[in-house]
């Protein structure tokens, strides 16, 4: 992308002028950004100029900042004798005004000026695009401009001082070439400062495109291509694509809870493998979080694990017994404890009538629990689905259960790491 | 009502699962912010589906837009993303949408959604339940700066009704878990959003903040 167009989004850049410009297309480009006759800002800049040459500084400035813009409309022959004209005006009243105010001779302020239209002759032909113009009217502009900035610098600091008229005229003449030299060169510097940093965006740019496209060849490319070949089987392909969506999902929007050791991270994660495990449909939502930073004693940290595997039978439960597809699991972690609620409106089952396998599994659920000092309600009818809500308290000094008890190590790793970011 | 999404498959399938449904008609449809805009304006819709990751400002550029040329007449925005991360929720219900849904919603939900906006209440994906709850409960483990008076306008029984709508209940499910009629639920839902929209707007920003997300 070239410099200086505007962003997609976000305010636009100030640009100069390019082929509608008078002198640098500062005033025309300033306009433009901030919605304004061009003449107004140009006038603004004339009586800034008689306030001892601050409008000078301030276009000077702008030139070598602003980038050129991309207009194509030249300025009409009026707008340039107008804009001529007030620049004219412009130096005829700082001139005018520096000599009544400051007392300052004429011969002193000539040769500035003399520089200052040295200048703007050459950072102009820099500007310039490369065609279409006549090379020994180029040259010949840069070499009147050259001679300007160089001869008006040399009387500048002639008449500056007279003390130093008694140096080293080699080292005057140096000096002064030096001087004109950085002056003249500005413009060339600004342009390769400014395309070092076009190149480093690109370079950025490109960067995050291959990161992208690497990403997406891994993971969406590699689904699609998994789910053509396994077209003819349904379930495999919802598996395929539902793991797929919550590992994108993951990375496009950064969900926080996706990655870290945090409990909502652990909860969702094991019920992203559940999800994969058994084809169903599991919407999380936790409210609240816990670090393992919260949670100092690895003995209790472990309830956590253990709140997870249990959270990990109820959800496994329903996916073998209700016959339904999706299942939803609220997770609200408070000071005082953690509930779990995992609900499906499948088949149901009266709790009174069990069958054996159904308490079996109920009773691995109540068993994690109870083994760290939580508790298991289980609400269902035939019917209506299954809730099960599982609670946790939050560990309190005098709690018998922080010692010593038989854990599920397996899960108990995933709550082990640190969580990133907070 | 008024579609509003950039993919054009995507429009062409809910024109698909709500062409069945009863007192429901498409007004038009639109793919990008500015044409959006100029459409809504033009057809004056009842609802606009909004989509939320759009080319240009997304839905809450369309949203603003439109206010902006319509002022107080503006139609009602339910907003219907694939994205369910917080700062696009948040976003767009700041914007001034009434509702915010996820797009594997089935068309019998969806179609039932748009008529409670267009009825003026809220509609709430357990989603947008969660994000709200974190925000008005500040229990999470990320410490937080004093919360205002406003944050515990939410009155208990409202609380009630968001922890039900974020395990995954309906409107219904929850009119019966809470002995309440499903109108009942509708003015707490819609009394949640408008305290989320206007009184919390600070400490919601603040809450983004808080989480990187701002």
């Amino acid at each position: 992308m070239p410099a200086g167009r505007p962003s997609p989004d976000g305010p636009s850049r100030l640009v100069r002028r390019n082929a509608g410009r008078v002198i640098g297309g500062v005033a025309g480009g300033l306009a433009d950004h901030l919605g304004v006759d061009v003449f107004r800002v140009r006038v603004v800049f004339v009586l800034l100029g008689a306030l001892a040459g601050a409008g000078v500084a301030a276009y000077v400035l702008l030139w070598f900042l602003c980038p050129l813009g991309e207009d194509t409309e030249r300025a009409s022959a009026a707008e340039r004798r107008q804009a001529y004209g007030l620049a004219l005006v412009g130096s005829v009243v700082s001139i005018l005004l520096g000599i009544a105010a400051a007392g300052t001779p004429l011969a002193n302020l000539l040769p500035f000026l003399v520089v200052l239209v040295g200048a703007g002759v050459v950072w102009r032909e820099f500007d310039a695009p490369a065609t279409g113009r006549g090379t020994w009217r180029t040259w010949a502009r840069l070499a009147g401009g050259a001679a300007a900035v160089v001869g008006g610098l040399a009387v500048v600091v002639l008449l500056g001082d007279p003390d130093v008229g008694r140096l080293s005229t080699t080292l005057l003449a140096v000096g002064v070439t030096l001087a004109g030299v950085v002056m003249l060169t500005v413009p060339l510097w600004m342009r390769m400062w400014r395309a070092l940093g076009d190149e480093r965006a690109a370079r950025i740019r490109d960067a995050e495109r291959e990161e992208i496209a690497s990403h997406l060849h891994d993971s969406v490319l590699q689904t699609l291509a998994l789910i053509q070949k396994k077209a003819a089987k349904p379930d495999e392909v919802v598996r395929l694509a539902r793991s797929q969506e919550r590992e994108l999902r993951g990375w496009l929007f950064g969900d926080p809870a996706q990655h870290g050791g945090s409990l909502a991270a652990t909860l969702t994660g094991v019920c992203g493998e559940v999800e994969d495990d058994y084809g169903i449909e599991v919407d999380v939502i936790t409210v609240g979080d816990l670090s393992p930073d919260d949670e100092p004693h690895a003995e209790r940290r472990r309830r956590w694990a253990g709140l997870a595997s249990a959270t990990r039978e109820a959800l496994i439960n329903a996916a073998k017994h209700s016959g339904e597809r999706k299942v939803s699991v609220y997770c609200e972690i408070t000071d005082e404890q953690v509930e779990v609620f995992v609900r499906d409106r499948g088949v149901g089952f009266d709790p009174a009538t069990v069958g054996e396998d159904r308490q079996g599994i109920v009773r691995s659920v109540r068993g994690r629990m109870d083994r760290f000092g939580g508790s298991v309600t289980i609400d269902s009818a035939p019917g209506r689905g299954t809730n099960v809500v599982l609670r946790m308290p939050r560990a309190h000094e005098d709690d018998p259960h922080g010692r010593n008890m038989p854990g599920d190590d397996a899960v108990a790793s995933h709550t082990g790491r640190q969580e990133d970011g907070q | 009502m008024f579609l509003v999404d950039d993919h054009a498959v995507f429009r062409s399938g809910v024109r698909a699962e709500l062409a069945g449904e009863r007192g429901l008609s498409i007004a038009g449809e639109a793919g990008t912010v500015a044409e959006s805009i100029e459409h809504i304006v033009a057809s004056r819709p009842d609802v606009v589906l909004l989509d939320v990751h759009m080319p240009g400002g997304g839905g809450v550029a369309v949203l603003r837009g439109v206010r902006d040329r319509l002022g107080g007449d503006t139609p009602v925005f339910l907003a219907l993303s694939v994205s369910d991360a917080a700062e696009d929720v948040i976003a767009t219900i700041r914007a001034g949408a009434r509702g915010y849904v996820t797009k594997t919603i089935d068309g019998a939900e969806l179609a039932d959604a748009v008529r409670r906006v267009a009825d003026g209440d809220a509609v709430f994906s357990p989603r947008l339940a969660g994000f709200v709850l974190d925000s008005f409960t500040g229990r999470s483990s990320v410490p937080e700066p004093a919360l205002d008076p406003e944050l515990d306008s939410l009155t208990r029984r409202e609380m009630e009704v968001l922890r039900l709508l974020a395990r995954g209940y309906t409107y219904r499910e929850i009119a019966e878990e809470l002995f309440i009629s499903i109108k009942t639920v509708e003015t707490h839902a819609s009394n949640v959003l408008r305290k989320t929209q206007q009184s919390n707007r600070n400490a919601l920003t603040r809450w983004a903040a808080t989480r990187h997300i701002g």
